[in-house]
């Protein structure tokens, strides 16, 4: 095992004991189902109105209906939720005096980074690969198309490991873990708004390079099932520019 | 083995350490004794690699600490000041992590384990969770894990706090088995503890190396005087300049208890029969007489107290208490 893996190992063990996953894992888990039966529902309802102003079986798209509606709606609980796993990352080692230990340890502070993350993203990855139990289900009853489903699926698992490597960056600010989740949960949100500040600029140049800043034009263009070159740079770039600034922060500890 | 040059430490305008200058040779024990706040802790962690010195050198088993840090971080087994412990793992699994991350796997894992878990005696706990187990258990985890890579250098940051007597004899005996092989630094501020353990002592003072010798040269270099602690029956009023009297005594003081004095002697006197023949031939019933040789806390309390002496500590006046103070 290298050191690594034993990083991953031991998070992954620091989650499952805490209350955390399971209590993140739940609300998560019961939002998404909660969304998909609303959505359903509307979808539904809609279906009656359509059979009864034109007679006979309504086609209804459930791709649109439903699943778009339900990917779009999930940016917000992400936005709620990811800061709470990442907040104990860095700020809880710090507070136990751990952090010392880690970093007098013969490992280089990249790989702690890279151990930390990917300790997160695995547990956010199994919180969405047990919604596919939703569509799974759906597919039962009616016929969609899967195709724009696994593009939101990758829109998800990109929009939210971006946000678990900003949430990483914030933990390793403080010692503070609900200052952690407060400042990852004000970078989310102002990342967020920062589409709206390039939409007030129009279709001119700035307005295009503030908009790309944001991360709502590249998700929206996976949930309507595209997927583009651009969008995939785009949160490849951002997940490797915060893991960068996070092993800053944690290197400048070291000077302070 | 561990050799510091000149290394300062600036936090802003705050100088923790100041040109801090000193080496261990393999298998010493060399020990780190100073107040609070004198710079014991920062001086370990430039040595850990956990923060740069400002200036100066500080090379370990020949890596330097700036250059080198994976090298220098690997020959190094560190016991902070708190016990680097996580509460949510068992002993066992916590001491697993930690020798993973030094790249120790397999079966050299476990032997090392199980080397490091009956060293500190962890045996009967090692499934428990660290969260629920006490303050000197804990301080034993941390000292297993600075031990499980059986590393050449050993620095830990006050061993023994929150151990109980038993404990702390036992870490002393562990710490002092250590020695030979592996070369130790140990910051204290319980003195005994580094005349205990200790070949060597560094006395560190607001960021300053006061005085750096073995125990026993440490207290003969700071002795101005001999000192002879006499108890008697019946302590007439003249008695103080009848013992005044004897040739060589340069100052008597009354003791805490009645009857009890101190005697500064000339230095290379031996007056003890000399003092015990006034004794009996005034009939002033000797109980006790003892020579009382200068520890390592009053040397200690001196050099950290009378900062202007430490440059010529020959010469500095000592102005001990009478109170007693003897080697046990």
């Amino acid at each position: 095992m290298t050191p690594v893996q034993a990083i991953i190992a031991k998070e992954l063990r620091g989650y499952f004991v805490s209350p955390i996953v399971y209590v993140v894992g739940a609300v998560f888990l019961f939002i998404f189902g909660l969304l998909s039966y609303l959505y359903v529902g509307f979808a539904g309802a809609q279906a009656i109105q359509l059979m009864q102003m034109q007679g006979g079986m309504a086609q209804i798209n459930l791709n649109d209906l439903v699943f778009r509606n339900l990917f779009a709606s999930m940016r917000i609980v992400l936005v709620i939720i990811l800061p709470i796993l990442t907040m104990r990352l860095f700020a809880e080692e710090r507070k136990l005096r751990t952090f010392e230990f880690l970093m007098t340890s013969p490992i280089r502070i990249h790989e702690i980074v890279v151990g930390k993350f990917v300790s997160v993203f695995l547990i956010y990855l199994g919180l969405v690969g047990l919604t596919v139990l939703v569509p799974t289900v759906l597919m039962l009853f009616s016929d969609f198309d899967w195709n724009p489903i696994w593009t939101g699926y990758i829109g998800m698992v990109l929009l939210g490991a971006l946000f678990l490597s900003v949430g990483l960056f914030a933990s390793a600010l403080t010692e503070n873990q609900i200052v952690a989740a407060f400042v990852s949960f004000g970078l989310l949100l102002t990342i967020w708004l920062i589409a709206g500040l390039g939409s007030l600029f129009g279709d001119t140049t700035a307005g295009r390079i503030i908009s790309y800043v944001s991360y709502m034009e590249h998700y929206e263009r996976l949930v309507r099932g595209l997927i583009d070159t651009s969008d995939l740079l785009y949160f490849g770039s951002g997940l490797v520019l915060m893991l960068f600034l996070t092993h800053r922060v944690v290197e400048s500890t070291r000077w302070k | 083995m561990i050799d510091v040059h000149n290394i300062t430490k600036r936090y802003g305008h705050h100088t923790a350490i100041d040109r801090v200058t000193f080496s261990v040779a393999k298998g010493e024990v060399l020990a780190f004794l100073g107040p609070n706040g004198a710079g014991k802790t920062t001086t370990m962690r430039i040595l850990t690699c956990f923060m740069p010195a400002t200036e100066g050198t500080a090379r370990v088993a020949g890596f330097d600490c700036s250059e080198q840090p994976l090298e220098v971080k690997r020959q190094i087994g560190y016991l902070p000041e708190t016990p680097p412990v996580y509460q949510e793992l068992t002993v066992s699994e916590y001491l697993t992590f930690v020798g993973r991350l030094r790249g120790i796997t397999g079966p050299k894992l476990s032997s090392a384990l199980d080397q490091s878990i009956g060293r500190l005696e962890l045996g009967s706990v090692r499934h428990r969770l660290i969260g629920n187990l006490s303050r000197g258990y804990r301080q034993r985890v941390g000292l297993a894990q600075a031990l499980l890579h059986d590393p050449p250098v050993l620095i830990l940051d006050e061993p023994t706090v929150g151990l109980d007597p038993k404990q702390i004899i036992e870490i002393r005996e562990l710490i002092k088995s250590l020695a030979g092989s592996h070369s130790v630094i140990l910051s204290t501020h319980i003195l005994p503890e580094a005349t205990a353990v200790c070949q060597r002592v560094v006395i560190i003072n607001e960021g300053r190396i006061v005085a750096e010798d073995t125990p026993e040269q440490l207290s003969a270099r700071l002795r101005q005087s001999e000192k002879v602690s006499i108890t008697l029956k019946t302590c007439p009023v003249d008695c103080e300049t009848k013992l005044r009297a004897i040739p060589g005594v340069l100052s008597v003081f009354p003791g805490q208890a009645g009857g009890s004095y101190l005697l500064e002697c000339e230095l290379g006197r031996d007056l003890r029969d000399e003092i015990a023949r006034v004794a009996v031939l005034n009939q002033w019933g000797l109980l006790e007489l003892r020579t009382v040789s200068m520890t390592l806390e009053d040397v200690f309390l001196q050099l950290t107290r009378h900062e202007d002496h430490l440059s010529e500590p020959a010469e500095a006046t000592v102005s001990m208490a009478p109170a007693e103070r003897t080697d046990a």
